[in-house]
């Protein structure tokens, strides 16, 4: 037997979480070593899982498989295609670059006495991002269905103590308000998206009640398995089963990502929470949502997906509009931040359900792209955030003459997000773009409104917070700092590489949106030529 | 037509029939061995209190109770072992007791239960000592006027209620009996015994006595009326079937009666009492597995009760209740179910979405708790209705499951105390988390356990009963369910958003350390929460192999 790689690459966090977490309360520097350690480990596997990935190769690679619920039909399978792949290495290089950046985000602040001798905020922090980061990994790479839903049901546990349980430094706003709004976001997010799993949970117990009326070894969660069964005719679901399944899988996963009207939670979470975090929710934890669409809703529900097809593009080009809208009228930098994502999940979604292996590729990249440009802009806005105590765009003014290094990386990562050419999201957002605009025109085209519109609040947000005058809170505000720099830099060269070079990515990705076009049973359409008279 | 002959008429002729075939009853004695055990070191129980020095008794009936609990549940494992709950399933005691899966599965989950709450009945360190002496939960004096001079006398001298030891075991017995009856009468006999107890131990606690006696005259008041019903139903059924046999009544109702009773030619197979009866039996039934409308007792008795003693019922009553119904309706009642299984589900669903809904203006940990209860009484029943094997299965699952994570639940209720005892007003938890993370980590998984959560074993339970459900075509139950899960998981977090988020209190509650008894039952129950939803598969397996009921 092979080593189980992709096991190693999901349990390594969680061993870091739990050495973390145990770190005395002292010892608190070591702690933050010790995650980030942990972290380097982890995007040491996944390097390795990236290059043991061959292109060409099968479609789930590095599988592994035991039994381990039989009475359920449950099995420990793991396996991955380029999609996953792609996910579980844009986790692992975020995670390290968050830790960084939260270096000092869950410390005692100066004055506060520690509450109890036990209390170890610091520790939890840690522990609980290589938590989160361990259960998503594990979701990308389970071929089970029950075994991920246990993790992306999970994942919310570790996920809601780090939005609840830590928050920026109160501004003028007073502690006791803010503590009040983060419980709010806490409760919000968990309960949307505890709402979202009970359903897919039921869907689930639905979908192993109809294989197990027809399949001979009983009912399964075997995505393999069940694709396989389909194919040769052993399995099938009748079309109000498989549209009610499909419907309860993609609420889920549409609360996780999320869609229009499901996204309410977002704006919250990411507001109250510290901007690691804030990144750890939008470019890690709801790609879950979006990657979940492409694996199992095609995978497993392709006619029923072709029939929601419709609804699912309008309720995507919505979010698109809406979210850049609101986007536009935020007064909360953070909040707009999350208003920017609502509308580049909406080119996610779009992409993948255009049906159209460009919009597919361009979806997968731009889940990677959107990851990283999402997180230098949010990184940079928390230091920003972090030096002032208030997250209002209108505290701020003139910054870019005070920290010109700060407003430079705010630049980027603002230009990226409006998908600049020569930026990573350019080629994504380009590419989905293409693959909608081919099959369904009007739809490409309403999209395009979204790129207009982060034009407009990307660059208002530059303008207001960087230029003009300084004011007397922003005229002696220090430059970014050696760890911020570190933390910032490396994202900044791999958003500007991507943009150059995507070849790498999309020669894993494009295959495993070829066999999942391929599930669905459709094809690109061909180019027309209108033939002239 | 044949003559209609009075049974009293008849006496004496029947007198003489009954004296040729006189037999001396069979008893099988091992098949019958945890029972037996548990109920006689109960009856040794009393006799130490008769006969034992006040200050060795405490020791005495622990090491009695301990003892006694372990050896019945050797004898579980051992009938297990040879074969009763698979191949060799019985019934024993002349047709009234049968010795199957379910009951030695129920019987060694009820055993362990018992033996875990022993340990947080015996916990002696929590409340301050009066007078030098370590005490217990319990009240001084059970029979003294509370707050009057008696009282004030029995404190003083140090008097403790070790009483308590044999109670839990009387209770224990009549549990171990209920889910295991094969004869109605059985049924009726094993319910009064296990409920007699309780009301009694729920009226003895140390502190805020007057709500406890009121929780127990309240328990008492509705369980007399729950068991006049069961009994008007009993003697319903007995006029339906002549009999008492749950196999012998489940032949009348498929219409193939082994012989008509000539007394009651007039009632038998007459539908009408079947009905009645079948409807008022489940009433008593329902009630004391706590499901809506039957559960008005629930959040004012677990309140009241002294905090082990709610444990122990939360978590064993229910048990031993499912079980029985489980028999009642698998057994006697299969050729009901189109009509039993309507009014379940309306049952199943108001206790669900009840429950969970209730629960959210809860403002008191014991009365949240007890509200979950409910709510998870209409999760069992849901694993009740797929009427199958896998059903079975699940709803003996999530019976062993659920009944940890409660008594490790109230375990950790026991714990949280300031100068009034026990701070089960919610608002004193805040900022829990805080101050002792680790209790409040236990109380939190316990609470995720209870909220469904995967990778612990409410999840476990949860999908277990909710796919029997499905398979068997109930997707309805399963998406009420589920919504209700979605709702109940509300108020479970709440509870975690005050102890980790909030402030703590000045003057708060603080966690008293106890001593290895209730650390060792708290352990456990986070043990088996964590392995029964991580590796659940051994004990699905146990459950699936104990799955049969033996019918004759």
């Amino acid at each position: 037997m092979s080593f189980p790689l992709l096991t190693a690459t999901a349990v390594l966090p969680a061993i870091g979480a739990v050495a973390t977490a145990a770190v005395p309360a002292a010892r608190r520097e070591a702690a933050k070593w010790l995650a980030l350690l942990f972290s380097l480990g982890t995007l040491a596997l996944a390097a390795a899982v990236l290059l043991n990935f061959q292109p060409g190769g099968d479609r789930y690679q590095l599988t592994e498989s035991h039994a381990w619920i039989p009475a359920f039909g449950v099995r420990y399978e793991l396996g991955v295609d380029g999609i996953g792949v792609a996910m579980i290495a844009l986790t692992a290089v975020i995670v390290p670059f968050l830790i960084g950046a939260g270096w000092n985000d869950a410390d005692p602040r100066e004055g506060e006495t520690p509450a109890g001798r036990r209390w170890r905020p610091t520790q939890g922090f840690f522990a609980l991002i290589l938590m989160v980061q361990a259960m998503v990994i594990m979701s990308f790479a389970a071929t089970d269905i029950f075994l991920f839903y246990i993790f992306f049901e999970a994942m919310l546990i570790p996920m809601y103590f780090l939005i609840g349980g830590f928050g920026d430094r109160a501004g003028e706003h007073g502690e006791e308000r803010q503590s009040k709004q983060r419980t709010y976001a806490a409760v919000k997010f968990l309960l949307y998206n505890l709402a979202g799993g009970l359903i897919m949970l039921a869907a689930v117990v639905g979908l192993y009640a109809a294989t197990a009326g027809q399949l001979e070894g009983g009912g399964t969660f075997s995505l393999q398995a069940i694709t396989e069964a389909r194919a040769a005719g052993e399995l099938t679901f009748a079309q109000n089963t498989e549209r009610l399944l499909f419907l309860g899988f993609f609420l889920a996963f549409a609360i996780k990502a999320p869609l229009w009207p499901l996204h309410t939670w977002l704006p919250n979470a990411m507001g109250e929470s510290t901007a690691p975090v804030a990144v750890l929710i939008t470019a890690v934890v709801d790609k879950v949502g979006t990657f979940a669409m492409l694996r199992f809703c095609l995978g497993l529900f392709p006619e029923a997906s072709v029939w929601a097809t419709p609804v699912v593009l309008a309720l995507a080009l919505v979010s698109i509009v809406y979210g850049a809208l609101l986007a536009l009228g935020q007064r909360d930098m953070k909040r707009l931040i999350a208003y920017a994502s609502i509308s580049h999940f909406g080119f996610i979604v779009l992409g993948i359900f255009a049906m159209t292996s460009q919009g597919q590729s361009g979806a997968t990249l731009y889940m990677v792209n959107h990851g990283i440009a999402t997180a230098v802009l949010m990184l940079v806005a928390g230091f920003l955030i972090s030096r002032r105590g208030s997250r209002l765009i209108a505290d701020y003014g003139g910054v870019q003459k005070a920290a010109p290094v700060l407003a430079g990386t705010f630049l980027v990562g603002g230009l990226a997000t409006l998908s600049l050419p020569g930026t990573g999201p350019f080629v994504s957002e380009f590419l989905v773009l293409v693959g909608t605009y081919s099959r369904y025109p009007v739809a490409g085209i309403i999209a395009c409104a979204g790129i207009v519109l982060a034009a407009l609040y990307v660059l208002i947000l530059y303008q207001r917070t960087m230029t003009g005058p300084t004011r007397s809170t922003t005229e002696r505000m220090p430059d970014l700092r050696p760890r911020e720099l570190a933390v910032v830099g490396p994202l900044i060269a791999l958003v500007l590489f991507l943009g150059v070079f995507p070849k790498p990515l999309t020669d894993i990705i494009d295959p495993a949106v070829d066999h999942t076009l391929s599930d669905v049973g459709v094809e690109d359409p061909a180019p027309e030529v209108e033939a002239r008279p | 037509m044949s003559p209609v002959i009075h049974p009293y008429t008849a006496a004496p002729a029947l007198l003489t029939q009954a004296q040729e075939r006189l037999e001396a009853p069979q008893i099988e004695w091992v098949a019958l061995s945890p029972t037996l055990i548990v109920l006689g070191v109960a009856a040794v129980g009393i006799l130490v209190e008769a006969f034992a020095p006040q200050r060795a008794r405490y020791l005495t009936q622990l090491l009695l109770s301990v003892i006694g609990i372990a050896a019945a549940f050797a004898a579980v494992v051992g009938l297990a072992a040879s074969g009763y709950a698979t191949t060799r399933a019985e019934i024993a005691g002349m047709g009234s007791i049968a010795v199957d899966g379910p009951t030695l599965f129920l019987q060694g989950v009820l055993l362990l239960v018992g033996l875990v709450s022993l340990f947080l009945f015996a916990e002696r360190r929590l409340e301050p000592a009066e007078h030098g002496r370590a005490v217990d939960s319990f009240t001084a004096q059970a029979a003294a006027v509370p707050g009057g001079p008696a009282e004030r006398e029995a404190v003083k001298v140090g008097r403790t209620t070790t009483e308590i030891f044999p109670l839990l075991l009387f209770a224990l017995g009549g549990m171990l009996i209920f889910p295991a009856a094969n004869d109605l009468l059985i049924l009726f006999i094993a319910l009064e015994v296990f409920s007699l107890p309780l009301y009694l131990l729920c009226a003895l606690a140390r502190r805020r006595r007057l709500l406890s006696q009121e929780a127990a005259v309240k328990y008492f008041l509705l369980g007399a009326f729950a068991s006049a019903f069961l009994l008007f139903g009993i003697a319903l059924l007995y006029g339906y079937a002549g009999t008492l046999d749950y196999a012998g009544i489940a032949e009348v109702i498929a219409g193939t009666p082994a012989a008509v009773d000539p007394g009651l030619a007039s009632t038998m197979g007459n539908d009408v009492y079947l009905l009645i009866g079948g409807a008022l039996l489940l009433m008593g039934l329902l009630f004391k597995v706590g499901a809506v409308p039957f559960h008005m007792w629930t959040p004012d008795v677990y309140q009241g009760a002294p905090t082990p003693v709610t444990g122990f019922m939360a978590a064993a009553t229910k048990v031993a209740a499912f079980g029985a119904l489980l028999r009642l309706l698998y057994v006697v009642l299969p050729g009901l179910q189109w009509d039993w299984e309507p009014v379940l589900w309306g049952v199943a669903i108001a206790s669900m979405v009840a429950g969970a809904v209730i629960a959210i203006t809860q403002t008191d940990v014991k009365r949240l708790l007890a509200y979950s209860s409910i709510a998870h009484a209409g999760f069992i029943l849901t694993g009740v209705l797929a009427v199958s094997e896998d059903g079975v299965s699940s709803v003996l699952f999530y019976l062993a499951a659920y009944s940890f994570v409660t008594l490790g639940a109230f375990a950790v209720v026991t714990l949280v105390r300031d100068a009034g005892g026990e701070a089960t007003h919610l608002s004193k938890w805040a900022g829990l988390g805080r101050r002792s993370p680790l209790l409040a980590g236990v109380f939190a998984l316990f609470l995720l356990a209870f909220a469904g959560i995967p990778l612990t074993s409410g999840f476990t339970g949860k999908f277990a009963v909710f796919r029997a459900a499905a398979e068997a075509g109930a997707i309805g139950l399963v998406i009420v369910g589920v919504l209700a899960s979605a709702v109940a998981a509300f108020f479970y977090i709440r509870v975690i958003v005050l102890m980790f988020f909030s402030d703590p209190q000045e003057g708060g509650p603080s966690v008293v350390i106890p001593s290895p008894m209730t650390t060792s039952v708290v352990g456990l129950a986070a043990v088996v929460t964590l392995v029964l939803g991580v590796a659940p598969q051994y004990f699905l397996d146990l459950a699936q192999q104990a799955a049969v009921f033996a019918f004759r």
